[in-house]
């Protein structure tokens, strides 16, 4: 691994309020120095390798908080290598696996199998989530200590959401322990249940079961209640709906732990998507309405939304090529997250690009306690250099995930990740 | 080749008022050869039709089946059970197997909303959708029109209203298409707990008494209540279904005019219709029946690329295709 230097591109580190054409120097793995003159003072060392940043934007790498990666279990549809690989492509340096695997990552002996596959990959870090409850089955609770003793970061049951307000309940006093999050996925399932799309009209014209917008909205505030109740911190994964984003803002207003996550499907998005019962539209929580998208832009912009998460779900071809209400939800997204994200957040200007790089790396890293998202001098070399402006066409054939299932095919996106570091090694690296 | 109504029927709701009228006035001459005592043109001689039933149907597959064979089409019926789809072949390969043996048409009745769609995009041979999930059954609901049409004379400024469980029913899907295109006042009634919650915005009224409803319209299209929905919870019990929504001739009796009487079958006497209803001088359900016939070989006349000023020289001649 050669030390690096990162020249004359527009840094970007909201970790220290930082936002100026400068240089990045790194030597071995770890940030050394950020300024505008460092390329002249670091000229002289041996074997510095030299990366014209001129036009580009670097930044702490992105982490995603929300991805599945299938493996153990459906390693013909992604493997831990295939997608830390993908999250590399993507930009991201560190992504948090979903313990929906099988048998379910619910045991240190589980976590740690994660752990090595990841090392093995030596692409962007893997950090496992290990589940709330044995199997994911909602009644007996897994053991978290011994989960964050192998490596887990956070525990949910994602995929399934914690049914009991009881198990919720002492999952979230639990976890205090540990200072991990719980992170869940709100849907109320009684009132969720056989339901394919967001209910409303579209789902009428089409004769689809919808799920309604309460039915997030009941668990969300739900989940912030008993966040009230305990001090723990729950994390509310992929939000869907506006009255997710007005509930989420009462409790912070209220100074509750509660921290909420929101995927670029749904801020770009909306049911007509589905239109033509295109199964790659199909995810849960299901695309909504176009004022649900508005408020939930809002929300980053705002920062009631702390961060964006990819809930990257692949699926084999074969399963979303069915009726839509046998085909299985969830979309793609580590190789279309920024684009999406520049797309419909930054160029339509409801955020700049300082405040997308705070939602897409060191907010997640803050709320869940990760190594990354800073470019503070002595930090582990996680970077991201990609060009604002460059436009593209989504060709899944070319993606790194095994994944095809994403509802960008062929759309020109904005935005693309052009080399990624993951302590100061390249794991990714187009066109620079 | 023209083809009016592009490749496929897929529902109501893709067509233009021209469209659905051109279907309804196609079927005009097509009612007479079923009156006829050799009940059969040689219209679609040579074509070669599947009727892949996944759902069973008696009254609509028999009805493809006849108006496919009073066209002298080449018909085969494939149902789900004793068939590959029963050993867990997906609905894609059954559509690649079906049009490996070059047949010109499906007729398709699913259980999934969106499944004569789904193999409309994947085969080039036309698709008729003879009933999705909870989606669309456009000949059901052009042959509603069709009846309409031949008792009021028009469709225009005529009020409809739909009773019973819309929220499952794709019948009640291609009416409210059908007869709004063609100028009809639609309104639904129903439990609530029955109707999508987004159903204003499909352009109907709502009535929460069929008292109301029955004031208000000029045909009643009523729904057969499905015991299942009893079961999922959707209504407390049939007997008290039949008490609030069921069409009774005293309800009826009650309305200032006369209230002509469709329903789309199999009927459940007593819960949502009662029989001196079904029965009585209003009732045109086997009219209904009879249509059907007519309508599905409108459809399949032009779809198979027959062009609809050669309608009534088709019956006689096979026509052009």
């Amino acid at each position: 691994m050669s030390d690096l230097l990162l020249t004359g591109g527009r840094v970007i580190d909201p970790s220290q309020s930082l936002d100026a054409t400068a240089d990045v120097l790194i030597v071995n793995g770890t940030i050394e120095a950020i300024g505008p003159r460092v390329a002249s003072h670091a000229e002289n060392r041996d074997g510095l390798e030299t990366i014209d940043c001129a036009g580009l934007v670097i930044a702490p790498g992105f982490v995603d908080v929300h991805c599945h990666l299938r493996e153990p279990g459906r390693e013909e549809v992604e493997t831990i290598a295939t997608g830390a690989r993908a999250a590399a492509a993507g930009g991201f340096t560190a992504v948090c696996a979903m313990p929906n695997t099988d048998p379910v990552t619910d045991n240190q002996a589980a976590v740690g199998f994660i752990i090595r596959q990841a090392t093995l990959a030596n692409a962007s870090r893997v950090y496992p989530i290990g589940a709330v409850s044995l199997g994911q089955r909602g009644d007996a609770l897994a053991e978290f200590g011994e989960m964050v003793g192998a490596g887990a970061v956070a525990v949910s049951d994602d995929g399934k959401p914690v049914a009991s307000a009881h198990m919720m309940r002492t999952a979230l006093e639990y976890a205090r322990t540990f200072g991990i999050p719980v992170a869940d996925h709100c849907e109320e399932p009684t009132l969720a249940k056989g339901g394919a799309m967001n209910e409303g009209i579209v789902s009428a014209r089409l004769g689809l079961k919808g799920i309604p917008s309460e039915a997030e909205e009941i668990m969300a505030i739900r989940d912030i209640l008993l966040a009230r109740l305990t001090g723990g911190h729950v994390h509310l994964c992929h939000m869907s709906t506006r009255g997710s984003v007005e509930l989420i803002r009462w409790g912070k207003d209220r100074g509750i732990n509660v921290t909420a996550e929101v995927c670029p499907h749904h801020i770009s998005l909306t049911e007509d998507a589905v239109e033509g019962y295109d199964t790659n539209a199909k995810m849960n929580p299901p695309l909504r309405t176009a004022d649900d998208v508005a408020a939930l832009q809002e929300a980053v912009r705002d920062g009631t939304i702390d961060l964006i998460a990819t809930d990257h779900a692949p699926h084999h071809y074969d399963e979303k090529e069915r009726e839509f209400a046998d085909a299985p939800n969830g979309v793609i997204g580590l190789e279309t997250a920024l684009a999406v994200n520049i797309t419909w957040l930054v160029a339509s200007d409801v955020i700049n690009l300082p405040t997308l790089i705070e939602r897409m790396s060191c907010a997640p890293a803050r709320v869940f306690k990760l190594p990354g998202g800073t470019l503070r001098r002595g930090a582990p070399a996680d970077v991201t250099v990609f060009d604002p402006a460059l436009e593209w066409v989504v060709d899944p054939a070319t993606f790194r995930s095994k994944g095809r299932n994403t509802p960008y095919s062929g759309k020109t996106l904005k935005g693309r990740a052009r080399l990624t570091l993951v302590g100061g090694r390249t794991v990714y690296r187009d066109g620079v | 080749m023209t083809r009016p109504l592009g490749k496929d029927l897929l529902g109501l709701e893709p067509l233009s008022g021209d469209q659905i009228r051109l279907i309804l006035d196609t079927a005009e001459p097509f009612k007479e050869i079923s009156e006829r005592a050799i009940k059969k043109v040689p219209t679609l001689r040579g074509a070669t039709i599947v009727n892949l039933f996944f759902e069973a149907s008696t009254r609509t597959r028999v009805s493809f089946e006849f108006a496919e064979k009073r066209l002298s089409a080449d018909t085969v019926n494939v149902a789900a059970s004793g068939s590959s789809v029963s050993k867990g072949e997906t609905l894609v390969d059954t559509a690649r197997n079906l049009e490996a043996m070059r047949i010109d048409m499906v007729v398709i009745r699913h259980g999934a909303s969106g499944a004569a769609r789904f193999l409309a995009d994947r085969i080039e041979s036309n698709v008729i959708n003879a009933g999705d999930g909870t989606h669309e059954h456009p000949t059901q609901g052009l042959l509603d029109l069709l009846t309409l049409r031949d008792y009021f004379k028009r469709l225009a400024g005529l009020k409809i209203c739909i009773v019973g469980d819309v929220l499952h029913s794709r019948v009640a899907r291609s009416n409210i298409w059908g007869l709004t295109k063609m100028g009809a006042e639609v309104a639904v009634c129903g439990p609530r707990s029955l109707l999508p919650s987004a159903i204003e915005e499909m352009g109907v009224t709502v009535f929460d008494r069929v008292e109301a409803a029955i004031e208000w319209a000029d045909a009643l299209n009523i729904l057969r209540l499905q015991l299942e929905r009893m079961q999922a919870g959707y209504i407390p019990s049939l007997r008290e279904y039949n008490r609030v929504f069921g069409v009774s001739r005293e309800r009826l009796e009650r309305a200032k005019r006369d209230v002509l009487i469709l329903h789309p079958g199999p009927m459940n006497r007593g819960v949502e219709i009662d029989s001196d209803v079904a029965d009585g001088p209003f009732s045109v359900i086997l009219n209904q029946v009879t249509n059907g016939v007519a309508v599905r070989m409108a459809v399949l006349y032009l779809l198979s690329g027959g062009r609809p000023e050669l309608a009534e020289a088709a019956k006689k001649s096979g026509g052009e295709r």
